[in-house]
């Protein structure tokens, strides 16, 4: 069981602390309030669009846009977080990285915020990758932990992954439509329908909206994110995070919706979600994760719904988003009170808390109520709205309305044992001495609780101002909404009345299907997160392959690969290109010429036969003046100079090295220096053969000639090369001089022999203290 | 192994191998030369000096460290690029000034571009003795 930091002695809040706090709750206060202010511009004259440009160069844009859609996901990001951010200072107080942990919050609150304001696909794409990054570090922020590591590293993995496919496609739209801005694309239907590309993009969109949105078979992270601290599992897994993806679907189904491929993979990813996570969630114990699982149940209703053209269902899935976001938090808040006063979330271990928490327990009640879709909670309108999308959606594929009811019964189940269990019954004697939680804690999933229930007293409030602009946006096109709590007797009705009873039975019958459930995964071999691990070994077994075979550290491969590499590579290209066939002038050649070419001959020649180490050395040396001589001979003296001088140089270096090196006689056997001539002889080949090509064509040079005439007039100098090295080409002589810098530092470092014997970082510590 | 002839040798040379790099770099602008190559002869007037006599002493020969040549040398040519920029040109411009010009005669030319060379002169000759003073060490 693990438990997070508890009440007792606290230590007094820090400076940082307090501004960190003051900046957290301030922030998406303001932002609050900035959106509130934007509903009525927003239903008159939607959508809002500002920005700058940024990348002018490629068409992209740091612009944002608000419409219907984007100021309902606004408001509960910025919303919702307030309230979050407020819990959390009351319950990681006295933790000693908290100022850490109001960072990533705010950085995951602001990635959430670009999210869903932005105006075109590569903003939207980068705060994506954002709120990736940022609730990586939130989930893994217990980082002593081996299990929220874990978790952690699974979030960011999976969901990156999406990520990145969810790029290729958003890169795909934006070059069909020939812009990145929504203002465009969302238009844009039938030019991107009619596409061959289409349905790659649907696919790789699809991918990271399931995967943020924890879809089958992606899943299973989410419960695994549990790992983090309550407050995040209440803001992530409940108004935002998670809804990235559904935001995304919703945000896409003017232009990317309506197909058969869409609307039927949305419907079964959505469905077979539902009701999975459903059973799944039947059998946990640990309050926490029996919510993730609702949390991912959730997902998959919204997913399935999203895959309609009815505007009734989507007005189902809009209205869900807002009731799902006040239950959800409210009730992750009530686990993290449970957990921060009794120190456990395990649901067998809890009971008669009722008396003790009685203000938690009415918080608890109230969430329960609005989750399981009673009267008079926004949750009933809600649930009611969902079976006429059902229904809706239901003339062709009636399993989403079957879906629909067994995933609301399980759900009803659910919110009676996370909501009620814990405070009925007896109390156990352990808990004997726990008490009521401070106001800093039930503020705020009260002010959750008590939205659920307002608006579902007066659902006009949300009904024109946010529900009803949000569906616009998400149809595309004009669409009223009306919310109201008694619909008459009819088919939903009488689905929801079915929901209660299997509800209420399945609650009853809870510890024999858990049990049950327990047992049929006992049986099953496998599951989704060990096919992870799995999955995770492969990779990091192949990695490990590649990389002992590829990246060995082995120079003397390496240069071999380099060499087989660019033989075949001229080989390839001399083919092409027909340079076989030329004509070299022999008879040209002088004597002294010839004399050079002897000598080279007869350096690689001595350098190859003979045994002793500095013969060969010497023998390269006199190579090297021989390649010298040549450059001299064509009129090239600096060349020549320069090569005669490093070649000088570099037989001292060499002579010196070898000297102290163990004397051998034999490095290699006969097969590997077989392969090695064979290699030296097929690279000596090529290059020739393609230096002889090239100088079959005619040179053509137009900056020779430049240089040649403005040396003397404009830079004063008759030695071309050098006033090109030091005056027309000045920047890439610095350059140059740089990188010797660096190398010789570099080489400096990495040979030296009297290193400082390393001290243990724990006597340094002693020493120092 | 210490050589008699081979340190009595070096005295000389060295001092003349260092003169001559001097007169490589000064005439690298009309004539084969220029700082790459004159740096080049003066670190072998310094490998010199080390086989003779001893690494230690050719380090003292020096007087700074190598790598801070090489540093020094690569901020002089960096410097080089200032003055074209104060004058509005772009950057590595070159500049000359001819001191004690006359009738058919253009004087002693100064510019940024001798500055400049002096910069890689001394940034060659302090890279190659790093590379050569840490290999050499025991």
């Amino acid at each position: 069981m693990d438990t997070e930091v508890h009440s007792g002695d606290q230590p007094p809040t820090g400076w940082g602390e307090r501004i960190w706090s003051l900046v957290l709750l301030a922030f998406p206060l303001g932002v609050t309030l900035w959106l509130l202010s934007m509903i009525g511009p927003v239903r008159e004259h939607a959508p809002i669009v500002f920005g700058i440009s940024w990348i002018p160069s490629l068409g992209v844009e740091l612009n944002f846009l608000i419409d219907g859609l984007s100021l309902l996901f606004g408001l509960l990001i910025s919303g919702v977080g307030f309230f979050v951010a407020l819990y959390a200072k009351f319950y990681l107080r006295g933790h000693p990285l908290i100022q850490r942990f109001f960072f990533y919050l705010l950085l995951f609150m602001l990635g959430m915020l670009g999210l869903v304001l932005a105006g075109n696909l590569i903003t939207l794409f980068v705060f994506w990758e954002i709120t990736t990054i940022a609730s990586y570090l939130l989930i893994g922020f217990n980082h002593e932990k081996a299990s929220a590591r874990r978790s952690a590293l699974q979030a960011l993995l999976i969901t990156a992954m999406g990520g990145l496919a969810l790029l290729a496609g958003l890169l795909l739209l934006g070059m069909i439509v020939g812009s990145y801005n929504f203002t465009e694309v969302l238009v844009a239907k039938q030019q991107v329908q009619a596409h061959p590309l289409y349905l790659p993009i649907v696919i790789l969109v699809l991918i990271g909206a399931f995967t943020k949105s924890a879809q089958l078979p992606f899943h299973f992270w989410l419960p695994n994110a549990m790992a983090a601290p309550t407050p995040v599992s209440a803001y992530l897994h409940s108004a935002t995070m998670v809804k990235a993806g559904i935001y995304l679907l919703a945000r896409m189904c003017p232009v990317l919706g309506g197909s058969d491929v869409w609307l039927l993979t949305l419907n079964i990813v959505g469905a077979l979600t539902a009701v999975i996570a459903a059973i799944l969630a039947m059998r946990q114990t640990d309050l926490k994760l029996a919510l993730a699982y609702t949390t991912v149940v959730a997902l998959g209703i919204l997913v399935m719904f999203l895959g309609s053209e009815a505007s009734v269902a989507i007005a189902a899935a809009i209205t869900f988003i807002l009731v799902h976001s006040f239950y959800k938090a409210a009730l992750f808040m009530v686990v993290g009170i449970i957990d921060h006063q009794t120190g456990t979330r395990e649901l067998t271990s809890l009971g008669g808390l009722g008396k003790r928490m009685p203000i938690t327990f009415g918080i608890a009640a109230a969430a329960g109520f609005s989750m399981a879709g009673f009267p008079p909670f926004l949750g009933f309108i809600g649930k009611e709205l969902k079976y006429e999308g059902a229904l809706a959606i239901a003339e062709e594929p009636t399993f989403v309305a079957w879906a629909a009811v067994f995933a609301n019964a399980l759900m009803v189940a659910i919110a009676a044992t996370v909501a009620l269990r814990p405070f009925w019954g007896r109390l156990p004697e352990k808990l004997q001495s726990v008490r009521e939680a401070p106001p800093g804690l039930w503020i705020s999933p009260l002010v959750m609780a008590l939205l659920g229930l307002t608006f579902g007293l007066a659902p006009s409030l949300v009904a024109t101002t946010l529900v009803g602009p949000a569906v616009t946006a998400t149809m595309g096109q004009e669409e009223t909404v009306v919310l109201k709590l008694w619909h008459g007797i009819n088919l939903p009705l009488v689905m929801s009345i079915t929901t209660f009873a299997l509800g209420v039975l399945a609650f009853y019958l809870q510890p024999n299907i858990r049990a049950l459930l327990n047992r049929i995964a006992n049986w099953l071999p496998r599951n989704s997160d060990t096919q992870w691990d799995r999955g995770l070994n492969a990779f990091k077994w192949a990695a490990g392959v590649h990389t002992r075979h590829i990246q060995h550290g082995i120079l003397k491969q390496y240069l071999a690969a380099v060499f087989a590499v660019t033989s075949v590579l001229l080989l390839w290209g001399l083919m092409r290109s027909g340079g076989f066939d030329m004509d070299v002038d022999w008879e040209r050649l002088t004597v002294k010429e010839w004399a050079a070419m002897a000598l080279v001959f007869a350096g690689s020649l001595v350098a190859i036969g003979c045994r002793a180490p500095l013969t060969a050395i010497c023998s390269l040396g006199g190579m090297g003046v021989g390649i010298a001589l040549i450059f001299l001979f064509f009129g090239a003296p600096d060349v020549a100079i320069t090569q005669l001088l490093v070649e000088t140089l570099f037989l001292v270096l060499v002579a010196m090295t070898l000297h102290r090196l163990p004397h051998s006689t034999e490095v290699s056997g006969r097969r590997v220096r077989f392969v090695d001539a064979l290699l030296a002889v097929s690279v000596g080949t090529t290059v020739c053969l393609t230096l002889l090509a090239v100088l079959q064509q005619p040179l053509i040079s137009p900056t020779k000639e430049y240089f040649e005439l403005a040396s003397v007039p404009e830079a004063f100098g008759r030695n071309i090369v050098n006033v090109i090295l030091v005056d027309f080409r000045a920047l890439d002589t610095f350059g140059e001089v740089v990188v010797v810098l660096v190398a010789a530092v570099g080489a400096a470092a990495l040979l030296r022999r009297k290193l400082k014997p390393r001290v243990p970082i724990a006597a340094a510590k002693e020493e120092r203290a | 192994m210490i050589s008699l002839i081979l340190q009595g040798a070096t005295r000389l040379l060295v001092a003349l191998i260092l003169l001559f790099s001097v007169y490589m770099l000064m005439r690298g602008h009309n004539l084969p030369g220029g700082g790459f190559i004159a740096g080049l002869i003066a670190s072998a007037a310094f490998v010199l000096y080390a086989l003779a006599w001893s690494l230690r002493e050719a380090r003292e020969a020096l007087r700074v460290s190598p790598v801070k040549l090489a540093a020094i040398g690569a901020l002089i040519s960096l410097a080089s690029a200032v003055p074209g920029m104060l004058k509005g040109f772009p950057p590595f411009t070159g500049l000359w000034l001819f001191i004690g010009g006359g009738a058919g005669d253009k004087g002693i030319p100064i510019s940024t571009v001798l500055l400049f060379d002096v910069g890689i002169y001394l940034a060659v000759l302090g890279a190659v003795l790093a590379l050569f003073f840490t290999i050499e060490e025991d």
